[in-house]
């Protein structure tokens, strides 16, 4: 397991985590959400590709578009 | 214009004794020209700020009439306004509230073709639109002009703002690249809002606005600011601009405008 950070909040993970595979794991949907690696927004088409390492942080924000 | 009148050195005297404003900012306020895309919560309290603090011309968009289930929270509507149109509303109020504003209403939807054309005039834009077509729409365009955009937007108890100075930093489209699929987007209808969350957002954004017609301060820009009226929480995350991005990376994609499908249709 390794140890990540999310909004704020610190999380365990196994390692080879991908950001897709974390979303899952915290039932969201993807298509709703940004989300940043250690400062850097992740392409949606990246999602999948991109796996987690030990103490990254991820900020994950939800769409929002009222008004 | 070139000096104030006695009534307005009374009016903006809290302004013209601040350093960082002064006669010369307010002047620059009395000049500026703010076009806002939407006259409902967020709209309403950043129009009636910015007609207070006397920028000289509001454009101001929406193709909307006034329903009573707005009046919770779109402050420039009364109930005397009920099934009238929310820009000529927004006129109405601002122009009762400073004489010295000029407000144009737009009651036209804003679309890929007319955009460019009514937006082209005005220094800054303020994004107070309810749909996700029209905040992409506005996006681009703004990109593609080169003008500042105060983004802003709201849902249920939550909101989030940040500027986008093209070229100085991300646009809407490096921290949400696409719009999400139409079908999972739930409409304002469903949602609901916390009636005084878009004054707190909307606030803000008039503060950005003012803060880039007097070129003072620190702007959100490269950062998105959250806000969670529950928690009672501010958070900024910082947000790069997207080398990939399809409108102002460095090989863009998108090279005109789009008209999304419409997925927030709040029609009484």
């Amino acid at each position: 397991m390794i140890q990540i950070n999310v909004n704020g909040e610190k999380k365990e993970c196994p390692a080879g985590t991908s950001v897709s595979e974390l979303l899952e794991s915290l039932d969201i949907d993807k298509r709703y959400v940004a989300v940043e690696v250690n400062l850097k927004v992740v392409p949606r088409t990246q999602l999948s590709e991109k796996k987690l390492q030990e103490n990254d942080s991820l900020e994950i924000v939800t769409f929002v578009g009222g008004g | 214009m070139s000096e104030f009148t006695d009534e307005q050195i009374k009016r903006y005297s809290r302004h013209i004794i601040l350093p960082e404003v002064g006669g010369k900012g307010q002047k620059k306020l009395l000049k500026a020209k703010v076009f806002l895309v939407g006259a409902g919560g967020l709209g309403s309290p950043a129009a009636y700020y910015l007609a207070a603090v006397g920028v000289g011309k509001i454009g101001i968009a929406d193709m909307d009439t006034v329903d009573l289930s707005n009046l919770q929270r779109q402050i420039l509507h009364s109930n005397k306004d009920l099934d009238y149109s929310k820009a000529l509303s927004a006129k109405e109020t601002l122009e009762d509230l400073n004489p010295d504003v000029e407000v144009v209403p737009y009651t036209e939807r804003l679309i890929s073709e007319n955009i460019i054309d009514i937006i082209k005039d005005y220094d800054v834009v303020l994004d107070g639109s309810d749909n996700f077509p029209t905040r992409y729409l506005v996006n681009d365009a703004c990109v593609l002009l080169g003008k500042p955009l105060s983004h802003g937007s709201i849902f249920r108890f939550e909101g989030q703002a940040t500027t986008i100075v093209p070229g100085k930093g991300p646009c809407y489209r490096c921290i949400f690249e696409t719009p999400p699929p139409p079908d999972l987007v739930p409409s304002c209808q469903e949602a609901g809002v916390l009636g005084v969350l878009p004054g707190v957002i909307g606030v803000i954004q008039a503060t950005e606005v003012i803060k880039l017609i007097l070129g003072k301060g620190d702007l959100l820009i490269g950062e998105l600011l959250l806000y969670d009226s529950l928690k009672m929480d501010f958070k900024k995350l910082n947000v790069r601009r997207n080398p990939e991005c399809p409108i102002c990376g460095e090989n863009p994609t998108i090279k005109e405008l789009i008209d999304y499908e419409e997925f927030c249709q709040v029609h009484f």
